[in-house]
């Protein structure tokens, strides 16, 4: 057994110098770019002092407002990287015709475009809902933190490193190359015998172990942290959507866990689940991710329905329309979307009676949709509205989204479906819905909730900016993609011979621009609110004068977020409190238990990301030595039965004490 | 506190609303719903393995059939172990119960040894198939099953390295509440893999030998 | 301050209470309904595979039943409802995604390759 037994392939396995992408410029460029301001970034940490601060404070916090900010940090810088590889796509497209080649070779084009899917999806969207729902819901149902605080801290270390290994096959080897679903034969390891499938398996299931278990901690925590009286149907509106959420999560990411495992043993082991031959069936595979991914968009869409829903209500200064129909639509949504997987793959030729069936279960989750457009538009009537940033997002949303929608119930249709397959004009849908629903939404709730976060607001100015950019950005980008898809142009090509298709291509580019301007906007944004803090600064708690709990505590909440649980009575809870000239305790403060640290999250996240790398460049023995780290880490830690203390009594007096100066002043 | 003057519907006796609680409030503990939930996305997990061995159980390809490989009598002994080790564990919840620690690690132990025996059978079992070249890589159908029965395997190694770590805790740390959670979380943990192995012997095994 | 050093647990009986007599019967009962079914299968009780694989599939639906209720405690009340209405959104959802994908699968097999079933 030991006589091929080499050194340098048991410990490096098949990584050599020639997985280092040397030959390519761009990605040099991209290297020396990040490598630059990487180093600046960790000198100036080391300069500042500032690794213990975020070490104590930060990376081992299991405060839910910080992992939460985390993850919204995450997922904001990886839409960075993204949208650099959607900016990259539109300008091949835009100039790959006839003769001219464009400037990226297809072999780099097919990686830029899976690692964008993959990314926006996977690190961008799951990110900041989860980031969101975090932050949010402990303070939107009166707790003080998640049901599993270590837990969370662990999953968001490992949505952390699954993003870290994806970002690794940008310079070391390479990334897949069959679109960000994989699907095999093509991801089989005939096909595709380099580390880039690997890369993808191994990212996506680390960061999958992560989202499961914030799924399951989260829907814990509203099931059974909601503050005394909070009653199913008195919680408030994203709450119950995060739930509908976080139920998806938990049912539906087993199945990409499961799938995604079948393929590493096809690739790893040799074995016969999808492959072409020895009975092997490749569109088992194509099933099974559809049944996770299905729900994986409601996964995304839901939340941002809540989000909307609390923005409505805000700035219309009225109670949600129809509370009782919105929650009972997004219940509906959460079961239908197990119904439906199929409309992916209509073309696959399962028959008649199977396409007809999907196609008109397809059809009927856009009613519930439909029902919760209808209910914000009434929300809306006679409201007096206030057109602030996230208010115009939300409008934005609302026009955009019905487009996608409509778009989305053609192609339900079957012999539609069979014309439009695989076309721009899908492309177009989905990212008529995602950028218009799930994007759009993403922004408002920051928006929305960054006063809550940090104590000041955001600029209003560059805040509309972005806005404008994005929305009109958005319409150039991809109105062009479905026409192009109704003539028939399919999606992932990176060159084109027909010269009369280019202007299309050029418009979407120029959309992608102003997209890059929208970001751009975005991010002065940030820097322009941070710089003004103390001309927007917000020291009451409740700036938009809103009506749910998380309003009633000081911006920035205090560690434990309430010091006293409030008592429940109504719908809008905060709301009616003000209604009824609630005053505040100023007294009679008691110390509050609260959950400690710990650098166990962090530590295992490390070490899943080195197995993970091991296994992708077939190290064996680090491999081992890793998974061996792996399970003793963890099981060391179970030893640990000293998980919580108490802020003293005379803390909280202090914190209490300082607020009540603050809003003397106000 | 004010907690003592107030009515049932949260008002202070002069009717106004309370808006706070004012003693210490402690909400309940999840682990256990947690855990269940956990379990509840393992078994989707099962049931993906379980549809593919559907799709693939009769994908040969010119490899040996169920009705060539499978071992009953192996597979009867198997389940007996398993079904065994369920009451097993029972007793061990009993005496837990009872707050005594000796019998509660004596069951415990018992349980362990049956789901060692239990993956002794199944080594053997998967040893003598690659053995006669019935190996994972043959066909579909191989692959399918040696997936969905390994990958029970799997947790019930899993199950029993975490039992062992709960004995040590349990010697440590005696039958407090944080311990006594653990090994209810085990039982769920362990009584569900009692449930996915009736899935396997009936739909895997004895379905697959009938003609 | 001491009353807060005690550890934290309110909950003292947390779970189920259990007894030996609901051990002992769910035991009995999965006896029962796992040595019928291999007695079915290797005595070669009925003739056609269709009626054997009908009669063991409803045993092992009936044994799941007697371990969920038996050992694993399942009822309406526990943890106020939430476990029974996981378990049932659960088991929807294992069906759908098993009747679904063979569903699909062999209606695909139907379409795309027959003959070759």
């Amino acid at each position: 057994m030991f006589e091929n037994l080499d050194l340098t392939k048991l410990i490096f396995g098949r990584l050599t110098w020639d997985a280092i992408p040397f030959h390519d410029p761009i990605i040099l460029a991209t290297f020396a770019v990040v490598a630059v301001g990487g180093v600046a970034m960790l000198a100036a940490l080391t300069r500042y002092k500032l690794w213990g601060y975020l070490w104590t404070e930060w990376f081992t916090s299991i405060d839910h407002k910080k992992i939460g900010i985390m993850y919204i940090i995450l997922g904001l810088v990886m839409l960075l990287r993204g949208f650099a590889d959607a900016i990259m796509m539109r300008l091949q497209q835009a100039m790959a015709f006839g003769d001219n080649m464009g400037y990226l070779p297809p072999d780099h084009y097919d990686q830029i475009f899976t690692a964008h899917g993959v990314i926006m999806i996977f690190f961008v969207a799951m990110p900041l809902v989860t980031g969101i729902m975090n932050y949010l819901i402990p303070l939107q149902i009166g707790t003080r933190d998640v049901a599993f605080p270590f837990l969370n801290n662990f999953s968001f270390w490992m949505t952390a490193g699954g993003a870290a290994l994806m970002m690794m096959s940008l310079f070391v080897g390479e990334f897949a190359k069959t679109g960000w679903l994989a699907y095999p034969p093509l991801s089989g390891i005939l096909q595709s015998p380099g580390v880039g499938v690997d890369y993808y398996i191994w990212s996506l299931q680390i960061a999958g172990v992560g989202t499961l278990l914030s799924g399951i901690n989260l829907l814990v925590t509203i099931v059974k942290m909601r503050a005394p009286g909070m009653s199913l149907m008195k919680m408030p509106v994203f709450t119950w959507t995060s739930l509908c959420t976080n139920v998806l999560i938990v049912a539906a990411f087993p199945v990409l866990t499961a799938v995604l495992g079948m393929l590493t043993m096809d690739r790893y082991l040799g074995t016969a689940f999808f492959t072409n031959d020895m009975g092997g069936n490749a569109m088992m595979y194509v099933n099974l991710i559809w049944i996770w991914g299905h729900p994986e968009v409601y996964i995304l869409i839901l939340p941002v329905f809540g989000i909307f829903s609390e923005i409505v209500a805000t700035y219309s200064r009225k109670p949600l329309f129809g509370y009782t129909s919105m929650v009972y639509a997004t219940v509906v949504i959460t079961v239908l979307s197990y119904l439906v997987w199929l409309h992916h793959f209509f073309t696959m030729g399962s028959g008649a009676s199977v396409n007809s069936f999907f196609g008109i279960t397809t059809m009927i989750i856009s009613i519930p949709t439909g029902a919760k457009i209808f209910n914000w538009l009434f929300t809306m009537f006679r409201g007096r509205i206030k057109f602030d940033v996230p208010m115009l997002w939300t409008v934005g949303f609302m026009v955009t989204f019905v487009i996608g929608g409509m778009t989305g119930v053609l192609l339900a249709v079957p012999p539609v479906d069979f014309v439009l397959h695989n076309s721009l004009f899908l492309i177009a849908h989905f990212h008529n819905v995602i950028i218009g629903g799930v994007l759009f939404g993403l922004f408002a709730g920051i928006t929305y909730w960054f006063p809550k976060a940090t104590g000041y607001k955001l600029d209003e100015f560059w805040g509309k900016m972005s806005f404008w950019f994005w929305l009109i950005g958005f319409y150039f980008a991809f109105m062009p993609l479905y026409v192009l898809g109704l003539m028939g142009v399919t999606r992932r090509v990176s060159h084109f011979e027909d010269q009369s298709l280019q202007i299309w291509f050029q418009i979407a580019a120029f959309g992608a621009v102003l997209i890059a301007v929208g970001i751009a906007a975005f991010v002065i944004q940030l820097v322009v609110s941070f710089k003004r803090r103390e001309a927007l600064k917000d020291e009451t708690g409740d700036p938009w004068d809103g009506r749910t709990l998380e309003w009633s505590t000081s911006s920035p909440p205090p560690p434990y977020n309430f010091a006293f649980t409030p008592r429940v009575h109504d719908l809008d809870a905060w709301w009616q409190m003000k209604q009824h000239g609630f005053k505040r305790p100023e007294s009679g403060f008691i110390p509050i238990h609260m959950p400690k640290g710990t650098w166990a999250g962090v530590v295992l996240s490390a070490i899943s990301v080195a197995c993970g790398f091991a296994l992708i460049w077939h190290m064996w023995l680090a491999a081992a030595v890793t998974f061996v780290a792996l399970i003793g880490t963890a099981i060391y830690h179970t030893f640990n039965y000293d998980r919580d203390y108490y802020i003293p009594a005379e803390e909280v007096e202090r914190i209490e004490a300082e607020r009540t100066k603050v809003l003397a002043n106000v | 506190m004010s907690e003592a003057t107030m009515t049932a519907d949260g008002k202070t006796q002069d009717g106004q609303l309370e808006f706070l609680v004012k003693g210490d409030h402690h909400p309940q503990n999840g682990t256990l719903l947690g855990f269940w939930l956990y379990l509840m996305s393992d078994c989707l997990i099962f049931a993906a393995l379980f549809a593919t061995y559907g799709v693939l159980a009769r994908s040969y390809a010119g490899g040996p059939t169920g009705m060539e490989v499978f071992d009953l009598t192996l597979v009867a002994i198997n389940t007996s172990m398993l079904l065994l080790s369920s009451i097993t564990y029972g007793f061990a919840m009993l005496e837990m119960q009872a707050n005594r620690l000796k019998g509660t690690l004596i069951w415990l132990g018992i349980t362990g040894l049956l789901g060692a025996g239990f993956l002794a059978v199944e080594l053997y079992e998967f040893y003598h198939l690659i053995h006669i070249g019935a190996t994972p890589q043959t066909s579909g159908f191989l692959t399918a099953f040696f997936a969905l029965v390994g990958t029970h395997g799997l947790h019930v190694l899993f199950g029993i390295v975490w039992l062992v770590t709960l004995l040590f805790q349990l010697k440590k740390h005696g039958l407090i509440p944080a311990n006594k959670r653990r090994v209810f979380c085990l039982s769920m943990f362990w009584h569900f893999l009692d449930v996915v192995w009736v899935g396997v012997f009936t739909f895997v095994y004895l379905m697959g030998v009938l003609p | 301050m001491s009353e807060h050093t005690h550890d934290h647990d309110h909950h003292e009986a947390e779970g189920p209470h259990v007894s030996l007599k609901e051990y002992v019967t769910g035991f009995v009962l999965a006896v029962i309904l796992t040595v019928i079914p291999f007695w079915v299968v290797m005595g070669n009780v009925f003739e056609s595979s269709t009626t054997t694989a009908l009669v063991i599939l409803s045993f092992m639906v009936v044994q799941i039943f007697v371990h969920m209720v038996f050992f694993l405690h399942m009822n309406f009340h526990s943890e106020g409802g939430w476990n029974m209405l996981a378990l049932i959104f659960t088991l929807v959802l294992v069906f759908i995604t098993l009747a679904g994908s063979l569903w699909v699968m062999i209606s695909l097999n139907n379409n795309m390759m027959p003959g070759m079933m």
